[in-house]
């Protein structure tokens, strides 16, 4: 349904949090994390996740393979 | 007749660039300003140019360190870390340290909340009134961190009102911002242009972000080279100072620069500074791991002087850390941490400061005096020759540091045209241990190569043996003098020794240029 940030990769410098038009990025002790409830993969708004366009570090921000895609609410 | 008498506005700024050694040439002549119609506001009209400096223009500059190589040996900046994001992505930049443009690669500073930072800013000029300028420069781009960025501005303003304020920034952003820069009274705006070319561009940066968009390639470079420039225009049509910052890349933008420099100069820059690239593999950045290697020292000056023709050129950059604090080449920034500034009482006192200033107008005057005298005195010789020296400096324009201490030297050219400041060479990194006394007196030595002499308050007799074995002359005798006045007597007595037969000067081979980041002393 989501995406996330692999807290490993992120080097907390929060390009990502402003971009989010769902307001799902939040700080957690110096980096970033993405709630899954929020996040809609950017789908109605940006032709691609705003998050992953802006992260510095290729796949840091990439697709929660727990949970399902996330689908346009009809 | 002397110049005193027929000075004429213009007369006077060239006499007080000079005095700032900033070049004066090129401006004269204001090229790149034929046209009035057509480019319009871009390429004139902004008054950018140094030797029309109009005198609130003169009023910016004159004080701060990190554009006038005269006022850095007295004033100091400091920047704070507030902004850590970036919208872009350059080769030479590993987004795991601070922004490689005003940094050098592989450092980290201590990100600071705008609150935090206002108070690190009042606790550091109470307590150094020479503390004069404050910038964000990282450690992303401060414009995107809009928010974060203009919010330190207006807390420091709020308290310190004396205190100026700047900015350095890739460009992407700039034009949206122009107006907010200028509400907040932001005299200087520093932007990174490496090239203006789409081919040359997309060798340096892989991808911008706009719009909502990631672009790559050419299409990447196009949009951050209009954006820079358009930036660019804006701001000088605001009257806004404007400073240009290049990387230079070897095969890469090295050439090119020429060209950057003709565009950022005719839309009105007021200071091109070239930057070598820094790059080593444990940067972790692009360009360290394909190898891609940085300037020579002697690569860099002949990029410069090839600039300088062109505009002002701007030689006493050190790229200092994004979060440094002290006259430029001493960092004081452990001094002020965190931690430590939560618990330094605030004073901020702003007669002491004026008092300061006061006594370092006294000063420069002075020592332009001196350098003045002996410039008469070398004119009358008739050589072409031309050399190098490298001083030891603490800073107040004097050779006021012992060899073994010396953290960086600066370099002058000496010709009968009088002293020509060029540049810092680094050596800190090899005196910090990890290195033994011998190879950090070799790193010197390759770091200072290319000069004749080396002028210090004192020396040891094994670097002296060592060094003069190198065919670099150790001089002490002008131990705690200007460093003009030196360079020029000097210079004489080498002349005298030349046309005599005593010295045959040879072609000195290249220098290095230091490669790693500045870690602070303790
Ligand atoms: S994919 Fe879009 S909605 Fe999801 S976290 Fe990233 S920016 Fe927000
Ligand atoms: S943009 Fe990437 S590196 Fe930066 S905070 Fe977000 S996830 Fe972390
Ligand atoms: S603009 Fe600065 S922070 Fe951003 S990628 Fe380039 S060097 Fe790094």
């Amino acid at each position: 349904m989501a995406y996330k940030i692999v807290a490993s990769q992120c080097t907390g410098c929060s390009a990502c949090e402003p971009e989010c038009p769902n307001g799902a990025i939040y700080e957690k002790e110096g980096i970033f994390a993405i709630d899954p409830e929020k996040c809609t993969e950017c789908i109605g708004f940006f032709d691609e996740p705003q998050c992953v366009s802006v992260c510095p570090v290729d796949n840091t921000c990439v697709i929660d393979k727990s949970r399902p895609r996330y689908k346009a609410k009809k | 007749m002397t110049a005193a008498l027929t000075q004429t506005p213009k007369a006077k700024n060239f006499q007080r660039l000079k005095a700032l050694g900033l070049s004066v040439t090129s401006t004269i002549q204001h090229q790149g300003c034929g046209s009035k119609g057509g480019s319009g506001k871009s390429s004139c009209g902004s008054g950018a140019g140094a030797g029309d400096l109009p005198e609130e223009i003169w009023e910016k500059v004159k004080n701060h360190p990190c554009y006038s190589e005269e006022a850095h040996h007295y004033y100091a900046r400091m920047h704070v870390a507030v902004a850590p994001a970036c919208n872009i992505q350059c080769n030479y930049c590993n987004r795991k340290y601070d922004c490689a443009n005003e940094s050098r690669p592989g450092v980290v500073s201590e990100k600071l909340t705008p609150e935090e930072a206002a108070k690190k800013v009042l606790a550091v000029a109470s307590l150094i009134p020479q503390m004069t300028v404050l910038g964000i420069a990282g450690p992303g781009d401060p414009l995107a961190n809009p928010d974060k960025t203009f919010k330190t501005f207006e807390l420091v303003a709020k308290k310190a009102p004396d205190i100026k304020l700047c900015l350095s920034t890739n460009g992407l952003a700039l034009p949206e911002y122009v107006k907010r820069i200028k509400d907040f009274n932001v005299d200087h705006v520093t932007i990174t242009i490496n090239m203006i070319d789409p081919k040359v561009g997309e060798k340096i940066y892989p991808w911008v972000f706009y719009k909502h968009k990631r672009y790559k390639g050419k299409e990447a470079a196009k949009i951050l080279s209009e954006r820079q420039l358009e930036g660019l225009e804006m701001l000088t049509a605001e009257k806004i100072l404007c400073k240009i910052n290049s990387v230079m890349i070897p095969g890469i933008n090295d050439e090119h620069l020429i060209e950057v420099n003709k565009a950022v100069k005719s839309r009105g820059a007021f200071l091109h500074n070239i930057m070598p690239l820094i790059s080593a593999p444990e940067h972790g950045t692009y360009f360290g791991l394909t190898g891609q290697r940085g300037p020579t020292a002697q690569e860099l000056k002949a990029l410069q002087d090839k600039c300088e023709g062109q505009m002002n050129m701007m030689r006493h950059c050190r790229q200092c850390r994004a979060d440094a604090v002290g006259l430029l080449g001493e960092d004081r920034s452990s001094e002020f941490t965190k931690e430590k500034i939560a618990s330094i009482e605030l004073n901020y006192d702003i007669e002491t400061r004026n008092a300061y200033k006061m006594q370092v107008e006294q000063e420069r005057q002075k020592r332009v005096a001196e350098r003045e005298k002996e410039l008469k005195e070398i004119a009358k010789e008739n050589s072409e020759l031309k050399i190098l020296v490298a001083v030891a400096t603490k800073g107040g324009g004097k050779i006021n540091e012992h060899f073994g201490h010396a953290k960086e030297f600066q370099i002058y050219e000496l010709s009968t045209k009088g002293s020509k400041f060029i540049g810092h060479r680094r050596v800190d990194l090899y005196c910090q241990g990890g290195y033994g006394e011998e190879e950090a007196l070799e790193t010197v030595i390759r770091a200072i190569r290319d000069c004749v002499a080396v002028f210090v308050a004192k020396i040891g007799s094994c670097p002296k043996e060592a060094l003069e074995k190198a065919g670099i002359e150790t001089v002490d005798r002008f131990a705690y003098e200007y460093i003009e006045k030196a360079a020029v007597s000097y210079f004489k007595e080498y002349l005298r020794k030349v046309n005599a037969g005593l010295i045959h000067p040879t072609k000195k081979e290249d220098a290095l240029i230091r490669q790693g980041a500045l870690v602070p002393l303790n």
